[in-house]
């Protein structure tokens, strides 16, 4: 499960970790020093949170079709909701509509309790 | 105008200097930032511009060695984190609404990313934010962004503001 993170030096760089529960891809965002935003809160920066539910997208896409090649992002918009702490995340996505040419789906994260999302996410990619 | 009108007080922007090339306060702050090696190119009214070397580790798609689109939001979030500081009179905690970036075309690779994010609205709670991030020139864009960002959010307060006061105390 963890080979297609291997394909994304990027995913690896994070560190991105992919588990499958209870049926789902499950992305797992473990804490670290330099995924930090804002020193003094300690949170997790912004557009790590962004690129990580990017990243949970695409996994979801390539591990649905069982294609290596990476889906090309059209668009990616992301709502902040909660301050992210020193603290694991997990993501799990959501295709809401798989077309011939274009996908949509949706992504939540969240860090200790799955109620309180703490950022979610809802991008389009092209199916190459 | 009417004569007597008293004349509009020219804008007062706090953080440019604050922030701009060669001061590290920005990215000090920031740890990711500095990780990724972000660094600030400019800093003016109300905008700001940010550069990101390329890295292999930063690759998303190994077929084509373009850089991870989330790579080029955390740049872009960056940028315009720096055009809403840049445009605020007073230094203030500057969090995230929402963030919508658009892929126009993929990145070259091997060449360094720039974001330039203008703040072209400022209201007492919210700012709006432009940005578009290109390889080899501003004319040619590949990705192109919008944001809204909270002023003021409060548990962010405490470290900005000593921020601040590091800062003051370097300057004076």
């Amino acid at each position: 499960m963890n080979r297609i993170v291997d394909l994304i030096p990027y995913a690896r760089f994070l560190g991105v970790e992919v588990e499958r529960t209870e049926g789902a891809l499950e992305c797992i965002l473990p804490f670290r020093d330099e995924l930090v935003g804002n020193a003094s809160l300690p949170a997790v920066h912004g557009g790590v949170l962004g690129a990580f539910l990017e990243l949970t997208a695409l996994l979801h896409l390539m591990d649905d079709s069982g294609n290596e090649r990476v889906p090309k992002p059209i668009t990616f918009s992301i709502d902040y909701l909660r301050s992210a702490g020193p603290a694991t995340t997990r993501a799990r996505a959501e295709i809401f509509k798989l077309g011939r040419r274009v996908a949509n789906v949706r992504v939540v994260a969240w860090q200790d309790d799955r109620r309180r999302p703490v950022v979610a996410g809802n991008g389009k990619f092209l199916l190459s | 105008m009417p004569i007597d009108a008293a004349p509009t007080p020219p804008r007062r922007y706090a953080l440019q200097s604050l922030f701009g090339p060669g001061q590290e306060g920005m990215v000090s702050h920031t740890p990711h930032a500095a990780y990724l090696g972000i660094r600030v190119v400019e800093t003016g009214p109300a905008f700001g511009v940010c550069a990101l070397p390329f890295r292999e580790e930063l690759i998303g798609d190994p077929r084509r060695r373009v850089i991870f689109g989330g790579a080029i939001t955390t740049l872009i979030d960056h940028a315009s984190g720096l055009a809403v500081a840049c445009a605020v009179e007073k230094l203030t905690a500057i969090a995230t609404i929402d963030l919508r970036v658009d892929y126009l075309r993929a990145a070259e690779p091997d060449l360094e990313l720039c974001a330039r994010a203008d703040c072209y609205r400022l209201t007492r709670n919210v700012a709006f934010v432009r940005a578009v991030a290109w390889d080899r020139s501003a004319d040619d864009p590949f990705a192109s962004a919008l944001g809204t960002f909270m002023l003021g959010a409060n548990r962010g307060e405490a470290g900005v503001a000593a921020l601040v006061r590091d800062k003051r105390d370097v300057q004076e």
